[in-house]
């Protein structure tokens, strides 16, 4: 893939994002943050790619590493945000 | 797995994240909308899987295991209250782990093509800055570090020797092919990280965590250029958006710059005090507050840190109750920078049952308040500060404040006169319409609950 093609993306995806995240209201920022958080942990699929090619120990040492990381990033990230959106309810007045 | 199949399944990944992100937009929604993103991620993992050829599963299946353990047990554990030092800790973790696929890279391949060589230098590069960088910024929330700016003399000119070193040095080791070069780029990045927030203050950490939050995401699109990805762009320009918007709402709310928070030391101390509490003030006891609470139309709480800190969220819901019950409107109005992260007072509020359509941003709030008779201000000082509007010399002059002067009466409940972070004087408190309840935050919202059940 060229650069120039991966240039493309990132800067239609970046308007995508400001886009749809504008609208995302004052009262959701910090399940925004988190969740936002976990998505970065996508660098997991790169994580995965490198640590399963096992070229060398010092090359899966840093693989292992990188996998671990990512993964915590991902699993915690959307736990923590599920956690904290199960707290937002709507009360009915009694 | 056909090449187009995975690619067709990374496109779909890449879809539910937008819709993902875009449910997010409305708290009926929010929850639904974080399963998505969650689905979508587990998809770009299975297909990842699948569809390369896997030589060690046992490094793979070890790391997502004792990452699960890690992540569940953090994101279970940890206090509502702690919530901003959990994400800066786990953007460090996202940073990391990019900077450590691009050092696996280069591992394999020392001899990266020209423009694969760049991406591992920028992967490497954002990925250490964002890791050590955010985990000062989680030493310092979780008070391992000080809150004040911590830095030495002559600490910006060897910062500017080092960033000028690093610049150099990714310029030679790519057009070099120089490893060594590599390695001394990735190192001058993790110190600079680390002596790049250590001199940031506490009060601006909400700016800090915003800004690495945008750095892991770049950091991700990063690690995707390395390894030819788009579902890796994508999501990471997505959160770099994402991150870029929150840091610009949260240097806005707090009247400064992205450059004066990044590259000057502020943390309040510095900020002459003046003379504080000379004017006279009205006190009040908690009997006179809980008369005037019970027989207003309409109340509007204003609640800052201090509330979180004395751990008051649930009696403010109480008292909100109480005063309901006698047919009060209660309304939340909720400051931008009224806790330790975007959006984080309206966690803890969530978080003691207060229902979310109560709770108000500043502009919507602000239209009320000429029509509001009580405003009760619990634990917050200088988002109240009518300084800001009235005085040009002020330094918070031109922050955006909650218009609680404009109320009919506003009752401050506060522990003594002394300044917030800032260190400014607050005339709000000296204003006739102004009522002073001394004490602090939970006993004396406490104390109202039981005086108002007896008007």
């Amino acid at each position: 893939m060229s650069l120039l093609i991966g240039l493309t993306v990132l800067v239609l995806a970046a308007f995508v994002g400001f886009e749809v995240i504008t609208k995302v209201p004052p009262t959701l920022h910090t399940p925004l943050m988190s969740g936002s958080n976990a998505i970065s942990g996508i660098t997991l699929v790169a994580a995965l790619i490198v640590a399963g090619r096992g070229s060398g120990t010092a090359a899966l040492i840093l693989g292992f590493i990188a996998v671990t990381l990512a993964t915590i990033n991902v699993v915690g990230g959307f736990l923590v945000t599920d956690r904290m959106l199960e707290m937002f309810k709507r009360k009915d007045r009694a | 797995m056909t090449e187009t199949f995975s690619q067709a399944l990374y496109l779909v990944s890449a879809i539910l994240f937008i819709l993902g992100l875009k449910r997010l937009g409305s708290p009926a929604t929010a929850r639904a909308g974080n399963r998505l993103s969650a689905l979508a991620m587990a998809i770009a993992v299975v297909v990842t899987l699948v569809s390369n050829e896997i030589m060690g599963w046992g490094v793979i299946v070890g790391g997502i295991a004792l990452g699960t353990l890690i992540g569940f047990v953090a994101a279970s554990r940890v206090e509502m209250t702690a919530m901003p030092q959990l994400v800066a800790a786990f953007n460090g973790f996202g940073g990391g782990a990019s900077a450590f696929v691009a050092a696996a890279e280069l591992l394999r391949d020392s001899d990266p093509a020209l423009e694969t060589a760049i991406t591992i230098v920028l992967s490497l590069v954002i990925g250490a800055l964002t890791l050590t960088g955010s985990f000062v910024a989680f030493a310092k929330l979780q008070g391992l570090l000080s809150g004040s700016p911590i830095g030495f003399p002559g600490q910006k000119i060897v910062d500017i020797a080092m960033a000028a070193s690093l610049i150099v040095l990714s310029i030679w080791a790519v057009s070099q092919e120089s490893v060594p070069a590599y390695w001394t780029v990735a190192a001058l990045a993790l110190v600079l990280g680390i002596t790049r927030v250590l001199p940031i203050g506490g009060a601006d950490m909400p700016v800090v965590i915003a800004f690495l939050n945008s750095a892991s995401g770049l950091a991700a699109a990063a690690a995707g250029f390395v390894i030819s990805s788009n579902i890796l762009i994508i999501a990471g320009a997505l959160v770099g958006a994402s991150g870029l918007i929150l840091t610009n709402i949260m240097v806005k709310a707090m009247n400064r710059s992205l450059s004066s928070v990044l590259f000057s030391a502020f943390g309040g101390t510095d900020a002459v005090a003046g003379e504080i509490g000379t004017e006279p003030v009205k006190r009040a006891t908690a009997d006179d507050v809980a008369i005037m609470l019970a027989y207003a139309r309409r109340v509007v709480m204003v609640p800052g840190y201090g509330l979180a800190v004395a751990q008051a969220q649930h009696a403010i819901r109480d008292l909100a109750s109480a005063l309901e019950a006698k047919g009060v409107e209660v309304a939340y109005a909720i400051h931008p920078v009224a806790g330790r992260m975007p959006g984080h007072m309206n966690v803890l509020l969530a978080e003691a049952d207060i229902s979310y359509d109560k709770l108000f941003d500043l502009e919507e709030i602000n239209r009320d308040f000429p029509t509001t008779d009580v405003a009760l201000v619990v634990g917050a000082n200088d988002v109240v500060n009518p300084s800001a509007k009235q005085d040009a010399t002020s330094p918070i002059y031109g922050m955006p404040i909650l218009d609680v002067d404009q109320a009919t009466n506003c009752v401050v409940i506060k522990r003594s006169l002394s300044p917030g972070f800032a260190g400014i004087d607050n005339p709000l408190f000296y204003l006739d319409s102004t009522l002073m309840l001394f004490g602090d935050a939970k006993g004396a919202l406490n104390d109202l609950v039981n005086a108002v059940a007896e008007v």
